[in-house]
């Protein structure tokens, strides 16, 4: 629109910049867990917008899947679990001081290190343009993930599987082959089970969309991941199907498939192609993908099942849950 | 300016209108039911009309049917993850009226913020 001025559209950052930091002190305020952690998500949200003006669009899918979506539902489930506790006495004085300027102090050495950068901050941004056609991916985030800092995202990948081990070694041993469980909160409310009939579909192409457009456009496995372990998450919660058991070998197989994967085509490449996470030059393309695929199916099966949780959670349930006890969860 | 463009200045005006309509109420009614339901007027009008108007500045065929898909999937997942708040709110006012029958407010939350994960 030539004829019409419009404002700049750095001022629409204004209230967003105001938003997070009014949400962020209500945030450390308020005392009611439940509504701390839906406040939380909230703020992951207005995180990913803020990236999204920032530019990093990437990093605004993964906050908003991740820092919004599936860490929210891990803290509620651990609140519902917890319960609300209404008589716990606030800590003293000192130790909200102490606190506070702790906070204050990591504020004010992130916001002089992050000001204090020379401009434009050093960076890589050249010598990535300059190589990506190699990788022939249009997205230079996912050529550095897969391609130039491939060891870096192997390593991760390797995380996420043992960060379900770690999970499931929670357990208690006779529930060891159970199904997990963490997301039984009694009867589903019909609301839920319509949703966990209706998205589901449409997350599934979401998140297999994402992982295939991260080639060229803002995605990639982790991201595409996510959405498809939310889904998993969403129809467990409304009990339209159980987590797997612990003890399933196809489970098993899906949280290792990416990163054995990676580590053999890496291994291969130390052979074929000149060092190890190497890819031999007609064949990039081709290998990247299916890395990426198998990833996206590691990761998806890793978080749906950090967020089930442990086979069975180990200690009693809190006498305030005293409903459910009676249901006999609680042994 | 074009005839589209001015289409969707005014229909995306218009959407926002909604959307401050939707804020007043969240802001100004009196009880979580209420702002509740000015929240989900907002957001299903609002964004429908702001879809609307952003129809002619997207790129047929899929700018246009990812717009649309995404104004359905929010009317989706807000109107059913208001009914789970509802519910939740329902059954927390039992809870603290009566005094007993814990446990139905915590369901009914991590339902609410399934949906909120969903739509992320």
């Amino acid at each position: 629109m030539p004829d019409v001025s419009l404002p700049d559209p750095h001022w629409a950052d204004l209230p967003l910049g105001f938003a997070l930091l009014v949400l962020a002190l209500w945030l450390t305020w308020t005392q009611r867990d439940r509504a701390a952690v839906i406040g939380f998500t909230g703020y992951g949200l207005l995180v990913a917008i803020a990236w999204v003006r920032l530019g990093s669009m990437d990093v605004a899918l993964t906050e908003a899947a991740l820092g919004g979506g599936l860490m929210g539902l891990l803290l509620l489930t651990a609140a519902a679990r917890l319960g609300e506790e209404t008589d716990q006495p606030a800590p003293g004085l000192p130790a909200r001081l102490s606190i506070a300027l702790l906070c204050l102090g990591v504020t004010l050495v992130l916001a002089a290190v992050v000001l204090g950068l020379p401009s434009p901050a050093p960076n890589l941004v050249a010598p990535v343009a300059s190589h990506q056609a190699v990788t022939e991916l249009g997205n230079p985030v996912a050529a550095v993930l897969i391609a130039f800092r491939a060891v870096d995202t192997m390593l991760e990948s390797v995380v996420l599987a043992l960060a379900v081990i770690v999970l499931w070694s929670f357990g208690a041993d006779r529930a060891w082959g159970a199904r997990p469980r963490a997301l039984h909160l009694g009867p589903p409310s019909p609301a839920l089970v319509f949703l966990g009939r209706l998205l589901p579909p449409a997350g599934l192409i979401v998140g297999v969309h994402l992982f295939w457009t991260g080639a060229d456009h803002p995605g990639g496995p982790f991201q595409g991941g996510a959405v498809l372990a939310a889904m998993a998450a969403l129809l467990w919660l409304a009990r339209l199907g159980e987590p797997p058991r612990v003890s399933d070998g196809l489970t098993r197989l899906g949280i290792v498939v990416g990163p054995l994967l990676f580590l053999l085509i890496g291994l291969a490449g130390a052979v074929i192609a000149d060092a190890f996470l190497d890819y031999p030059e007609a064949l990039t393309k081709p290998l990247i993908l299916l890395i990426e695929a198998a990833k996206t199916l590691s990761v998806a099966v890793a978080l749906a099942l950090l967020v089930a949780g442990p086979p069975e959670l180990p200690g009693p349930m809190p006498p305030r849950q005293s409903g459910r006890a009676a249901k006999g969860v609680t042994p | 300016m074009s005839l589209a463009d001015a289409f969707t200045a005014v229909f995306v005006s218009l959407g926002a209108f909604f959307f401050f309509a939707g804020w007043v109420g969240l802001v100004r009614f009196p009880d979580a039911l209420s702002r509740l339901h000015a929240l989900s007027k907002a957001d299903n009008l609002g964004l429908g009309l702001v879809v609307i108007g952003l129809l002619p500045q997207a790129s047929w065929p899929f700018g246009t049917l990812k717009l649309i898909a995404l104004w359905l999937v929010a009317v989706l997942v807000g109107g059913a993850s208001a009914q789970l708040l509802a519910g939740a709110i329902h059954a927390q006012a039992a809870e603290t009226s009566t005094g007993g029958e814990p446990g139905r407010g915590t369901e009914a939350a991590p339902g609410a913020n399934g949906n909120d994960k969903a739509t992320s």
